[in-house]
């Protein structure tokens, strides 16, 4: 019988003393196979795969390859057993062209001849079905020809085992079709793939095996035939998701933030959001779905006063003077004094809401430090405002004087998402406020919101998972490569109707005219 | 195409990144650190010289302890360094590398030297020292300024572009003395030295006691505005994280700015204390290395104004040190130049074992069983 | 006049290769995202390494060999300069330390050790005055022999000792390993994105350590080209004055390209000593001119800033250190 191509023995890695990013996983492949790797967000399947090609090294357990135990210390012993990771950033140089990336690292003869590189990738280009001009530089290219890339790379140093980390996350409905008819050939061809993901029907629709991981831990391994999404959803979270999200009418809901005709260019010339219409109205929950990257931080970065924007309007009711106030170009600060209370917990949580190094006393004043007449601070209200979020919210930390970037996801958020409502907004827009976090945090960050929307605050949540965007949200905005593709009603929603405008190519209804 | 390579290598130790390790650890290695590169330093004389080293360790102390004057200069020294240390800091904190505390101090010493050299006695001492100071602070500030405009605006690498202003400083330097004196010599002699003129008095019955106040005070007011201003706060948020400090509505080129004005006005302000309260002349070496060594200083210093006392005083107590063996075993001045550069390997090199853990696979083994 | 124009252009030719050395050690190791603030100290090492290996063999025979004249003090200059980038690599790659930090203080180290041996070289072994190494100077400056029969042409570019050109070929050299080998493009791809070179499964800490090393070493020569070749083998304490930082410099005016170098150096190299042949000039004139280099290096450096055009930037990751397992 034949050996797998490669085989995971109870794999171990942790980062720190405290985080388990993976506990014994096991795991094999075979060639001319398919496995997905299957986990929600923060389950360590990077993780697993960063180990796999040499990036991390694990702290306990034994890699096969046909059989044999080898030591992978280096991405350049991956190669040398034929292991090659598209990542999900990809890894290439900017200031390089196609060709260049393509042969980076490679041992062959000495001089480098554009010629035959040029050659041996149209080969491949079609062998597979790629489309790409190798002498394009990578900062002049878009994502999925960046990730064509990637692909045509590993395949040029002859790896038989692929390893894809999220592939799907930035391409569109089409390209992601492109993309499983050329991982299908490469099947064919016999090579092992590797392919993780946390959408579903993705799983059942390329994979020979799924491998399930859950919180860092290894799951168990089903074979796709054989197993359908409920099953595969149990062994991924644990228990069936029934998810019962609260979910209360809106109470008299007005217009509290129109935004009208709104269009931004980003820094490479590219128009991100395309004249977008809504308003976000008191009392109620506007979802905001759509694939990665469609503008959805644009968007709030937009209203936060943090991104340029070109043309439309921002309307902001006052509840308190019945004024209506432009926010467009208006920096956040000019924003706040003019008295629109905007709470904004972005995505990127240690890298924008807080600062890592500093403890959550200082972190609670970053919004708040400029009070005061004085130039000096006042750190006895933030102390006071720490320790009341770590007490309401059930924040676990040493103490108030520890450092955030010390703290797990959960308890980070919960400090990001506690400053922000204690500013008490009017307005509050949260991306992907329970990304990473596990089933208990979630929840607790679902109540705190459904809590602000009863006292009467105008909620904006960015949201990747459609279950929760239907069982929270009261109104459903649905957006596609910066355009609005509808508004839909979070209680009568569809989840594959709000799929499909998702992927409609091109977005809005401009288009259609 | 397979090889037949059966033995399995495993490295040996891999390495991680340490979040917390106990202060008192942290403060064994480095004292470990500024041991071993003392032991390395004695080696190096010892192969040179052939002394015992323990009798060149007690030379080098006399160096800065010997005498009330020694150590009289041995404080002014560590006041000017610390000086210039707590200078670069804010910038530092901000993650702009300004490397151009050099030429900011000598166009601040210029400026001060040039006002005196043209005012003469024609105003009362005080006035004149008034307007040094204004003047020496102000042209801090523009050669401090200029990369930081720069940088805010297109992001212009501030470490080369502050690195080459210090040159700039030094040729100008030189063509103002060049200009005032004109018999060729290229030295500029003592100015006012009748009239003392432009002279910061000598109070205490010391020379340098006036420079060290004021370097204490601007200490205090450091600490102070790095750690309880709100002007602090903003650049400790700069510093962490520029996409943060978007966030909160804090304007990025604004505090690079504002900052990089302090940080070149207390450079000016430095060059104003050399050459009113030192120096008395102009030199293009009047600076004398110090914009580099308060980069360590601090550096060493982890930013800490408090700790930047220790620190600099560290340095200036091994140049000192060293200049007092040169002397007394007819060596070559440069060998302070030489042991400063071991032991500041040393110390900078050990934060490397504060900051990462290696953990050795045989012992993981061990553990497993 | 055409006479003076041709001597300017010989001495600019000479005071541009000590600095075309620098500039071109200084890219090498740039490349790879070392930004080595030590050049100037390691010139200087270069240089009394050189000196010192000269001074030894001239002493214990009576008779030198023109080629152990050349050999000694060239293997000398490139051990100590190598030397000191690997304290430099050391610190910078293997323990991560601030690579400002690290280059300003091995600036110090290197200069402190050039002037310490510069200036008690000869004591050490009871001797008095200053080094004058007359042999091996002759050596390091013998031209090739037909530069005097071809008249003023031989004579204003072909009148150099064997460093001069050496250069030049490497900087040629380097260019070509930089565009058209693979190691060159490995090179840069550490320099630009250490991870993604990682990935690619090239060693960064090889490539890190490799670069400065040889970058180092032809920097050194630098230094050893100015105590050999240009004073003919005497040294004087803080002779070879900031040409160190003047290389640096040129990286930046060349934009990152050696072969723009070559004519960087040969520019500076002519705004050096401009003044002796400009009759009439003052003094203080002659300062302002020295001043000059610097000043249009930061102009440059701010018009690439300015136009951000991608292929003229600085290696993205110069300056940062590069562990794998950061998170």
């Amino acid at each position: 019988m034949a050996k797998p191509a490669i085989e995971l023995k109870n794999i171990t890695k942790r980062f720190g003393s405290k985080v388990v990013a993976n506990k014994n996983v096991c795991l094999s492949v075979y060639k001319g196979e398919i496995l997905s790797l299957l986990g929600e967000n923060g389950s360590g399947k990077t993780t697993l795969m960063n180990i796999i090609s040499g990036i991390y090294y694990p702290d306990e357990g034994k890699i096969f390859i046909d059989g044999e135990e080898v030591v992978i210390r280096s991405p350049k012993d991956a190669f040398k057993y034929k292991i090659g990771m598209i990542h999900q950033h990809f890894k290439l140089i900017d200031v390089f062209s196609a060709a260049q990336n393509i042969v980076l690292g490679l041992k062959e003869e000495e001089r480098f001849d554009i010629k035959t590189v040029t050659a041996k990738v149209k080969q491949i280009s079609e062998q597979y079905g790629f489309d790409i001009d190798p002498n394009k530089k990578i900062y002049e290219m878009s994502v999925s020809e960046k990730q064509t890339v990637e692909i045509i790379k590993v395949l040029y140093r002859g790896a038989d085992i692929l390893i894809l980390d999220e592939p799907t996350a930035v391409l569109t409905p089409q390209e992601t079709q492109k993309l499983f008819a050329i991982l299908r050939r490469m099947k064919e061809a016999g090579k092992a793939i590797i392919i993780i993901t946390h959408k579903l029907h993705e799983v059942l629709s390329l994979s020979d095996k799924v491998a399930v991981l859950r919180k860092g831990e290894y799951i168990g391994t089903v074979v796709t035939a054989e197993t359908n999404e409920a099953q595969l959803t149990e062994m991924m979270v644990g228990k069936k998701i029934s998810l019962n999200i609260n979910r209360s009418l809106p109470k008299d809901p007005v217009d509290r933030l129109a935004v009208k005709n709104l269009c931004c260019v980003n820094a490479e010339g590219v128009k991100v959001l395309d004249d977008i219409s809504f308003s976000a109205r008191s009392g109620e929950i506007l979802g905001i779905a759509g694939i990665a990257g469609s503008g959805q931080r644009e968007l709030l970065e937009a209203i936060a006063g943090l991104q340029p924007v070109q043309s439309g309007d921002i309307i902001y009711n006052n509840p308190k003077t019945g004024s209506q106030d432009e926010l467009r170009g208006k920096t956040p600060i000019q924003i706040r004094e003019l008295g629109v209370r905007l709470s904004f917990v972005p995505e990127d949580r240690l890298g924008m809401g807080l600062v890592g190094n500093m403890d959550i006393i200082d972190n609670m004043m970053l919004r708040s430090y400029r009070k005061g007449k004085t130039m000096f601070l006042e750190r006895k209200k933030p102390k006071d405002l720490a320790e009341r979020i770590i007490n309401d919210l059930e924040v676990v930390t040493p103490s108030a004087q520890t450092p955030v970037r010390k703290l797990s996801g959960g308890n980070v958020q919960k400090v990001l998402v506690g400053r922000e409502i204690a500013a008490s907004p009017t307005v509050l827009m949260a991306a992907y406020p329970v990304r990473g976090l596990d089933i208990n945090s979630s929840y607790a960050i679902y109540n705190l919101l459904n809590q602000q929307k009863e006292n009467g605050v105008a909620v904006i949540f960015v949201g990747e998972d459609l279950d929760v965007l239907i069982e929270l949200c009261d109104r459903i905005l649905v957006i596609s490569s910066g355009k609005v593709s509808g508004i839909v009603d979070g209680r009568k929603a569809d989840k594959g109707e709000i799929g499909l405008m998702m992927t409609k190519a091109g977005g809005g209804s401009k288009n259609e005219n | 195409m397979k090889t037949n390579e059966k033995t399995i290598k495993e490295p040996l130790f891999h390495i991680t990144r340490r979040t917390d390790i106990p202060r008192l650890r942290a403060w064994g290695i480095r004292l470990i650190a500024i041991f071993s590169a003392l032991i390395v330093s004695a080696l190096v004389i010892v192969t040179i010289t052939n002394y015992n080293p323990v009798e060149v360790y007690v030379k080098m102390f006399e160096g800065s302890f010997g005498s009330q004057r020694k150590f009289f200069i041995l404080l002014q020294n560590t006041a000017m360094l610390l000086c210039v240390s707590l200078a670069v800091t804010p910038a530092f904190k901000m993650k702009f590398w300004n490397l151009g505390a050099e030429g900011q101090v000598l166009v601040g010493g210029l400026a001060s030297a040039a006002c005196m050299f043209y005012a003469k006695d024609s105003m009362p001492s005080w006035l004149l020292i008034l307007v040094m100071l204004v003047t020496s602070i102000l042209s801090g500030i523009i050669w401090g300024v200029l990369p930081a405009i720069f940088k805010a605006i297109w992001r212009t690498n501030e470490s080369l572009f502050t690195l080459m202003m210090n040159y700039v400083a030094m040729q100008l330097v030189s063509f103002f003395i060049m200009v005032w004196v004109p018999n060729g010599s290229s030295v500029m002699g003592v100015i006012n030295q009748q009239s003392e003129c432009g002279w910061l008095p000598t109070i205490f019955g010391q020379r340098y006691s006036i420079n060290i106040i004021i370097v204490a005070l601007l200490t205090v007011f450091m600490f102070i505005y790095l750690h309880f201003s709100k002007q602090g706060y903003e650049i400790s948020v700069v510093g962490e994280s520029e996409n943060t400090a978007r966030y909160v509505g804090i304007n990025v080129k604004k505090v690079i700015i504002r900052t990089m004005i302090i940080s070149g006005a207390i450079c000016g302000l430095t060059g104003f204390l050399l050459v009113s309260g030192t120096n008395h002349t102009i030199s293009r070496e009047l600076a004398g290395g110090m914009g580099f060594t308060a980069i360590m200083v601090a550096w060493l210093a982890k930013f800490e104004p408090t700790m930047m006392i220790l620190t600099s005083m560290f340095i200036v107590f091994l140049q000192k040190g060293a200049g007092e063996i040169a002397t007394a075993f007819r060596l070559n001045e440069s060998v302070s130049d030489i042991i400063t550069g071991i032991i500041i390997f040393f110390i900078i090199g050990s934060e490397f074992f504060i900051n990462y853990k290696i953990n050795m696979r045989s012992k993981q083994k061990e553990a497993q069983v | 006049m055409i006479n003076t124009i041709f001597a300017f252009i010989n001495a600019a030719i000479i005071q541009s290769i000590p600095l075309l050395f620098g500039a071109t050690g200084e890219i090498i190791t740039e490349k790879s995202g070392n930004l080595n603030l030590g050049i100037p100290g390691i010139m200087y090492v270069g240089g009394i390494s050189g000196i010192i290996g000269g001074y030894l063999y001239e002493n214990s025979t009576e008779h030198p060999v023109a080629a152990l004249c050349i050999i000694i003090p060239l293997l000398s200059s490139l051990i100590g300069s190598m030397l000191l980038a690997l304290i430099y690599s050391f610190l910078t790659v293997t323990l991560r330390v601030n690579q400002n930090v690290t280059g300003l203080a091995l600036t110090t180290f290197g200069i402190g050790i050039g002037n310490f041996f510069g200036g008690s070289l000869l004591s050490f072994f009871g001797q008095t005055g200053s080094i004058s190494l007359i042999e091996t100077g002759k050596c390091f400056k013998a031209s090739l022999p037909f530069a005097d029969k071809l008249g003023i042409f031989g004579k204003t570019f072909l009148s150099f000792g064997f460093l001069a050109y050496l250069a030049i070929i490497i900087a040629i050299g380097t260019s070509y390993f930089l565009n058209n080998t693979r190691t060159g493009l490995n090179l840069r791809a550490v320099g630009e994105n250490p991870s993604t070179a990682d990935a690619a499964g090239i060693n960064v800490t090889k490539y890190k350590y490799l670069s400065t090393l040889i970058g180092g070493a032809i920097a050194g020569l630098g230094g050893l080209y100015f105590v050999m070749d240009y004073t003919g083998g005497a040294w004087t304490n803080n002779g070879f004055g900031d040409r160190g930082w003047l290389a640096i410099a040129i990286v930046i005016f060349a934009i990152w390209r050696p072969t723009t170098a070559i004519f960087s150096s040969f520019l500076f190299g002519g705004l050096y000593i401009l003044c002796i042949y400009i009759p009439g000039l003052s003094s203080s004139a002659k300062e302002l001119i020295n001043m000059l280099p610097y000043v249009v290096t930061i102009l440059v450096l701010v018009v690439i800033s300015m136009r951000k055009k991608r292929e003229n930037q600085p290696p993205e990751s110069l300056g940062l250190s590069y562990f794998r397992e950061e998170r």
